[in-house]
């Protein structure tokens, strides 16, 4: 099933051999098989929970191993803490950005080997010493102020210039460019290439399957916690490559690769009465004025570049934020929408771009999880029961293909995209009128994406109206009777019936880019 | 996969003593060893038709104690924390004998026996209790003060106000139902233990019953998704602090009933440390999130027996506080993430070996 790689082209630096991992009531891991070889950009692939993190995490010795043989530069490996995974050469940056916010640029970068002078920190050398390694990555900023003061994708560059800075033999990048734009993303890549050259490692973890093809030599595909196989990236084309990750044949891809899903005219001439409109409404510093005005069984795309403002959207319509000026109008009626229990009150729903911090309550089950906004919505008298309780999550669980042992499993126990699809089930179960989705695929495998993208079609066909905001101009274009694009915090376009396609998307963002240049 | 729906309640108790295995193991050891070395522990004689014995006596004095851990339990649930219920048991028990004594605070003043009624007494007591514990919340979920902060404000200036209720005296009081909380018993059970038990299922049922518990772990689980859930994340933080001030404010009462006197410098004081430790040891992490009120009940009989043992054993009261603190690393060290992770690892290995 795997063809074996030619070895003796380059060095192998790293031998995994059967490795297992189980956690209470998963098999994480059943004997993965892993190699890698200097100076190769390895791609690691697989859907969520197929085990790619946990390979990850039981090389860098965040978790022990249950079975097998890692063999590192040819002697047997086995890292007691991510430290000591990195004094040996082995530098990873997680998915999530995990560094400390509340400390400097600077710091951060020299977190626990500070340059030290007569026994005291010395900061000056630290602060200039990290300006340069910055601007090795065209990045230019005060290293002295706070690391969070600074937006996600900037911190991720400086999460993947402080592993670089560590004499990384591996480097380990898990979803490095999520949430990175594309020159972003391409000036990672450029570091990436000239690692490579210098004799490097890199473990790549993606889900662009574009990216996979832009930069790996070789590709290794897990399926449910077991190894699929390894195969040069040339010769394995990206059809196969869905295949492998999906465990199905290609031919039956034809869903997925689908063009288009929604009728093209979906949307009836102004029969139907606007659910959620917008005159005007801003936010000081924020979002400049908008309007808008959505519609049962409207799928409003919502496309742009990372800080184009298309969160700041979301979050005035759901109450996170206070528009300044303006009015928003829920079924004709004026409403000033103070809190996102308001918001909920009246019908709008909002699936949060920071799964993590604003979506899941990671001790609480599946089941608690999902029946929390309905409970909001129903006030503190109405409780649901138990086994009401139990009968929604059953229901959720089934209709959005939730893969949990049971819905009284801890939600920080699933997988990513499952823990995003309890997510989407919450809001459905309260049932509102209108669902803003933020990012709803971001960071999860093609099969849940795809089950997600069919929801949402499936979701305005039962005249519910819908907000899908993404990076991924193909699903946008895909789903939405409509698409708004955002540039520097304003909807620059709306896009209609046959206007809707990829190219049209991407045109109309660069064109607002290449409008900025004149000015 | 449909089988957890039909998860009976026998299941579910069954489930709920698992979650609380450590601190129950450790309760029955210390049990077991009073029944071998500590003659006449487990004895209960009726006298006068009301039952005596050390372990009545135990059940009685943790209950003001259980009664504020159970309040705390949701407190630290929410992810905050609350030092200033000795002085809100302070506050109450002071209020309740001033009111009992009609304003009086002459020291050793001649009084009579008192005909205030005991629904003046115990509203005007509760009623202070809940504005302290509604003040400590609107600091904490309005003002966003760190609870630990907000609640040392009334914490130290509680007492003091205690102090000017009371004159500064030992104010006694003569007031035969009042009394009859601290000292008095109902079916032969003192009525403080009945007290522990309503405030028990009181708790229990507001959080079972109505979604109380699961915003409050929710809010205590993460806070920001709680919001983006529609919880009013503040309101659910001001219901507690109000909850546990009315918990302290029984306490309080329960204390100036069983001594029959207030002396406000020393009502409830270290109370909250004990409460804490109870909550702590019954397994609810201060982090926030999930909590057992079974645990803390476990929690709070472990360091009354503790205190008890070492007591009828005249244990010097220097050994009895460092016997108390190592009885409580132990059951920590127990419930660590660390050791349950050892735990499940050799059971793996063993079924790995039993399978092979």
């Amino acid at each position: 099933m795997s063809p074996e790689i030619d070895v003796s082209s380059s060095e192998t630096i790293l031998e995994i051999k059967g490795l297992s991992k189980g956690f209470p009531g998963v098999q994480a891991l059943s004997k993965v098989d892993f190699t890698l070889k200097r100076g190769e950009v390895h791609a690691l692939m697989g859907e969520n929970g197929a085990g790619k993190s946990t390979v990850i995490k039981v090389l860098t010795g965040v978790y022990e191993k249950d079975a097998g043989l890692i063999t590192y530069n040819g002697t047997p490996l086995e890292c007691s803490s991510p430290l000591h995974a990195q004094e040996v050469g082995i530098s990873t940056v997680y998915q999530e950005v995990n560094l400390v916010p509340n400390l400097s640029v600077a710091e951060n970068i020299f977190l626990g080997r500070q340059p030290i002078k007569f026994g005291l920190m010395d900061w000056k050398r630290m602060n200039k010493e990290a300006v340069e390694i910055l601007n090795r990555f065209d990045i230019h900023l005060d290293v002295e102020k706070n690391l969070g003061e600074y937006p996600v994708a900037i911190q991720q560059m400086v999460a993947i210039a402080r592993a670089l800075e560590l004499n990384a033999q591996i480097l380990i990048l898990d979803e490095p460019t999520s949430s990175l734009n594309v020159q972003e993303t391409e000036r990672l890549f450029n570091q990436i290439r000239r690692l490579r050259q210098e004799g490097t490692a890199i473990v790549f973890i993606t889900h662009f399957l574009d990216q996979v093809y832009q930069i790996s030599d070789t590709i290794t595909v897990l399926r449910n916690g077991e190894y699929i196989g390894t195969w040069p990236a040339v010769e394995l084309n990206k059809f196969q490559l869905i295949g492998k990750l999906l465990g199905k044949e290609a031919e039956k891809l034809s869903e997925v690769t689908a063009t288009r899903i929604t009728d093209a005219n979906g949307k009836q001439n102004g029969s139907k009465k606007a659910i959620v409109e917008t005159r005007g409404l801003s936010r000081d510093g924020g979002i400049k004025p908008f309007d808008l005005s959505v519609e049962p069984g409207d799928v409003l795309g919502c496309a742009g570049l990372l800080g184009s403002g298309r969160t700041e959207v979301a979050n005035l319509l759901f109450g996170v934020d206070h528009p300044d000026d303006g009015d928003l109008l829920v079924e004709g009626k004026k409403e000033k929408v103070k809190s996102p229990r308001q918001a909920l009150q009246l019908g709008i729903a909002l699936s949060p771009e920071d799964r993590k911090e604003q979506g899941i309550i990671g001790d609480l089950s599946v089941r608690e999880n999902i029946i929390l906004a309905l409970q909001n919505r129903k006030g503190w008298i109405k409780t649901l029961s138990l086994a009401e309780q139990q009968e929604l999550a059953d229901k959720y669980i089934k209709l959005l293909n939730i893969k949990t042992p049971s819905a009284d499993q801890a939600i920080k126990n699933l997988s990513g995209g499952n823990q995003q699809k309890v997510i989407i089930g919450r809001w459905l179960a309260a049932n509102p009128k209108f669902l803003i989705l933020d990012e709803p695929t971001r960071g999860i495998d093609v099969g849940a994406k795809t089950e997600i993208q069919k929801l949402i079609v499936e979701l305005s066909k039962q005249d519910m109206a819908v907000m899908f905001i993404s990076s991924e101009l193909e699903e946008i274009a895909r789903c939405s009777t409509e698409v708004m694009v955002m540039h520097d915090m304003q909807v620059s376009d709306l896009l209609e019936g046959d206007e809707i396609n990829e190219e049209s998307i991407m045109q109309a963002i660069a064109e607002r880019h290449t409008d900025n240049n004149h000015e | 996969m449909n089988n957890y729906t039909k998860a009976s309640f026998v299941t579910r108790f069954l489930e709920g003593l698992k979650a609380i295995q450590w601190p129950l193991i450790a309760l029955v050891v210390i049990l077991l060893f009073n029944l071998i070395f500590t003659p006449g522990f487990f004895e209960i004689e009726i006298k006068d038709g009301r039952l005596t014995g050390s372990l009545m006596d135990l059940l009685k004095r943790a209950s003001p104690r259980l009664i504020i851990a159970l309040g705390m339990t949701l407190v630290i649930a929410t992810e905050g924390i609350d030092v200033s219920v000795g002085s809100i048991a302070a506050i109450a028990g002071a209020l309740a004998v001033l009111t009992i004594r009609g304003g009086d605070i002459t020291y050793l003043a001649t009084q009579g026996t008192s005909t205030v009624p005991m629904l003046l007494i115990i509203v005007v007591a509760l009623g202070a209790a809940a504005i302290c514990g509604l003040f400590n919340g609107i600091l904490i979920a309005i003002v966003k003060i760190q609870p630990i902060i907000a609640t040392l404000i009334l914490m130290v200036a509680g007492r003091g106000m205690a102090m000017l209720f009371t004159g500064g005296y030992v104010l006694n009081y003569d007031h035969p139902t009042y009394e009859s909380l601290g000292i008095g018993d109902w079916f032969g059970i003192p009525v403080p233990i009945f007290l522990a038990i309503g405030t028990f299922l009181l708790i229990w049922l507001v959080t079972t019953r109505t979604p109380m518990g699961l915003l409050i772990q929710s809010t205590g689980g993460n806070e920001t998704a709680s919001r983006y859930s529609g919880t009013n994340t503040k309101v659910v933080k001001i219901i507690v602090y109000v909850m546990i001030g009315l918990c302290s404010g029984l306490a309080g009462i329960i204390f100036t009933a069983d001594v029959q006197s207030a002396d406000a410098a020393f009502i409830g004081l270290w109370i909250e440390l004990e409460a804490i430790l109870a909550v702590v040891i019954g397994g609810t992490a201060m982090t926030g999130g999930r909590y057992s009120l079974a645990g803390t009940v476990v929690g709070a009989l472990i360091i009354q027996t503790l205190i008890t043992t070492l007591l009828t054993r005249a244990v010097p009261v220097q050994y009895t506080l460092i016997f108390q603190a190592s009885v409580v690393v132990i059951v920590l060290i127990l419930q660590s993430p660390k050791i349950k992770e050892l735990a499940f690892k050799r059971r793996a290995r063993k079924e790995a070996r039993s399978h092979a």
